[in-house]
């Protein structure tokens, strides 16, 4: 099979059933070397079963899947030159940190002395310098999921799949490890599969984020072209929040919703055609009643940190718009928006 | 209230080991007599120990429950891990098969593997006594392993298999290390269930006695103080191993 040099992994018509129920409907997708690629959607979207399939744990109902060139379908997992970093760490509790890390160069029947560097490399890598000895109980969460890390990538393989690796650390250790995992893959250079339900995670880290759902691929794109051009409503409502309303594409950079027209940056769609607008709410700027595209009155407010959210009625539709200036309930309020901040979707784009 | 929990405790130990004590106390009477008391003696330990039969039959008791809890528990384990992965309505019914000699009356047991052997021609011996009990054993050792196979985590097989390990090594150097403590238990109930068996023996051996046949042909005859002496020799053996065991558990812990 041809494929072009940097397409790493080649995932061809694969469809994964089970007893009955399909997980993955003609799936089919690219993993490029070096690349951190994102397999993100919501639970029994087929993401892990996509996961499981690149590991070797599951085997496709029909499709082939490629890996540098070689077919490697049906190849059990411990042939593959992939590892895995599983989702509750799967550590082996009757061993030290230094076994756990040192399993797979055992089993490569490496030499005393290259385990020992190897393993210590590792443990420098994850900065868990010193904790060899350890027991695995006696980590913590953060600590065993870097010891995951370290045993994972001790094998040195040349794709890393990571299956929700997060989920159990509290949220400020998840963004540190964002940070460092994606610090990490481009100091190895290796490929990365992640995959997780969170979008806040898969925008941070990704270089190609790939939306799913049920078993079918919604999107894919750089996390910027995702969160800015998302192709349907469940794309847009799955990645951050978004206002959706129905509209009418008049011409090119012109359509009307909420009973007025706005100019936008969007073409190529037909004359009149029926449409989903999608506005993210920190797109909307707050102005004077008078100075507004559209109006509305202010029914609640909440304050988030950053920012202010508020839902704002007008017709009727309600408006989310987050702003760093606080508005009154009950006040009434314009809005404004910028041509780019109107992103424009086909309504067939929906699956 | 106290006071009640406590006199209920002290029935409770009373009740189960007074037998056993009286027992053991008239192990060292020095008079046939199971009603007097006539002085302390060794006299019914040394008459044992120089019985041939009931040495013999010790023997054969022994080496039975050796060998039918390590073979049984080999069997039970591979058995457990094979059915743990079986697909969840296979499993049950596996599971249901194999949990009924379990709660079969040992009358059942002994009785259907006397007819089996028969209908085989084999002539009943220590081989066929081996071999029943190596079957009655096998489930109990599946029940032990099966609830440490559950609470493994199934991605700790699939790590080791992640990491290059092929299924054999994976099961030795990962899922065995984790399930031991159920082995262990299931090794354990195998050799104790084997040990104190008296039904499924009487039916399935020839030519051959194991303790439990041959106290109950001699008791036939009458109660004999070497009985006594025995009985509570094996009482403290057996109690020896169960101390080890719970301190074992115990540091484990």
């Amino acid at each position: 099979m041809k494929q072009s040099a940097d397409r790493q992994i080649l995932i061809r018509d694969v469809c994964k059933e089970y007893d009955g129920e399909i997980a993955l409907d003609h799936f089919e997708l690219y993993v490029r070397k070096g690349e951190f690629l994102t397999l993100l959607g919501p639970s029994g979207c087929g993401k892990t079963t996509t996961l499981r399939i690149l590991g070797g744990f599951e085997f496709p109902s029909s499709g082939r899947v490629w890996m540098e060139g070689q077919d490697i379908t049906g190849m059990p997992p411990h042939k593959r030159k992939i590892n895995t970093i599983f989702q509750k760490y799967a550590l082996f509790p009757h061993m030290n940190v230094f076994d756990n890390i040192a399993f797979g160069l055992k089993v490569q029947k490496k030499t005393r002395k290259e385990i020992d560097s190897k393993v210590g490399e590792m443990l420098e890598l994850v900065g868990l310098t010193g904790y060899g000895k350890r027991n695995i109980e006696q980590l913590s969460g953060g600590q065993q999921q870097r010891v995951a890390i370290a045993r994972a990538l001790a094998n040195e393989p040349r794709v890393l799949l990571l299956d929700e690796p997060l989920g159990a650390l509290d949220l400020k250790l998840r963004k540190e490890m964002h940070i460092e995992l994606k610090r990490m893959q481009q100091r190895l250079g290796i490929t990365f599969v992640y995959v997780t339900h969170d979008q806040e995670e898969a925008l941070t880290m990704s270089d190609t984020i790939v939306v799913m759902r049920k078993g079918k691929i919604q999107q894919i794109g750089t996390p910027l072209d995702i969160y800015n051009e998302p192709k349907n409503v469940f794309v847009a409502e799955f990645i951050g929040e978004s206002n959706i309303l129905p509209g009418v594409m008049h011409e090119d950079c012109l359509v009307s919703f909420s009973g007025r027209r706005f100019p936008c940056v969007d073409r190529g769609f037909a004359r009149d055609e029926p449409v989903d607008v999608v506005i993210r709410p920190e797109d909307i700027q707050l102005v004077a009643p008078e100075e507004g595209m559209i109006s509305g009155e202010v029914l609640n407010v909440v304050f988030m940190g950053v920012h202010y959210e508020m839902q704002i009625q007008s017709g009727p539709f309600v408006f989310l718009v987050q702003s760093t200036m606080k508005e009154e309930k009950g006040r009434s309020v314009g809005m404004k928006v910028p041509p780019d901040g109107i992103h424009i979707m086909r309504k067939d784009a929906l699956s | 209230m106290n006071l009640v929990k406590k006199a209920f405790l002290t029935f409770i130990l009373v009740f189960l080991y007074a037998p056993i004590f009286v027992l053991i106390v008239y192990s060292f009477n020095e008079s046939r007599s199971m009603a007097h008391w006539t002085g302390f003696s060794l006299q019914w330990y040394r008459a044992l120990l120089q019985d041939t039969t009931i040495m013999s039959a010790l023997l054969v008791t022994v080496s039975v429950a050796v060998v039918a809890s390590l073979v049984s528990t080999v069997i039970g384990t591979f058995a457990a891990i094979g059915i743990n992965v079986m697909t969840k309505k296979v499993r049950i019914a596996v599971e249901f098969i194999t949990n009924i000699p379990v709660v079969n009356p040992d009358i059942v047991t002994g009785i259907s593997l006397m007819l089996l052997f028969i209908f085989f021609r084999i002539t009943l011996s220590y081989t066929t006594l081996l071999v029943s009990h190596i079957t009655f054993c096998i489930p109990y050792v599946i029940l032990s392993v099966m609830p440490k196979l559950s609470q493994m985590r199934d991605q700790t097989y699939e790590a080791a298999l992640d990491l290059g390990a092929t299924p054999l090594y994976a099961v030795y150097k990962v899922v065995l290390p984790e399930i031991k403590p159920g082995i262990m238990t299931g090794a354990i109930l195998a050799f104790t269930l084997s040990l104190d068996d008296f039904v499924v023996s009487l039916f399935t051996r020839q030519g051959v006695q194991t303790l439990s046949t041959l106290i109950y042909s001699m008791a036939r005859r009458g109660i004999n103080p070497k009985i006594n002496a025995l009985s509570a020799m094996m009482f403290v053996a057996v109690l020896g191993l169960l101390l080890i065991v719970n301190l074992r558990t115990d540091r484990n812990s």
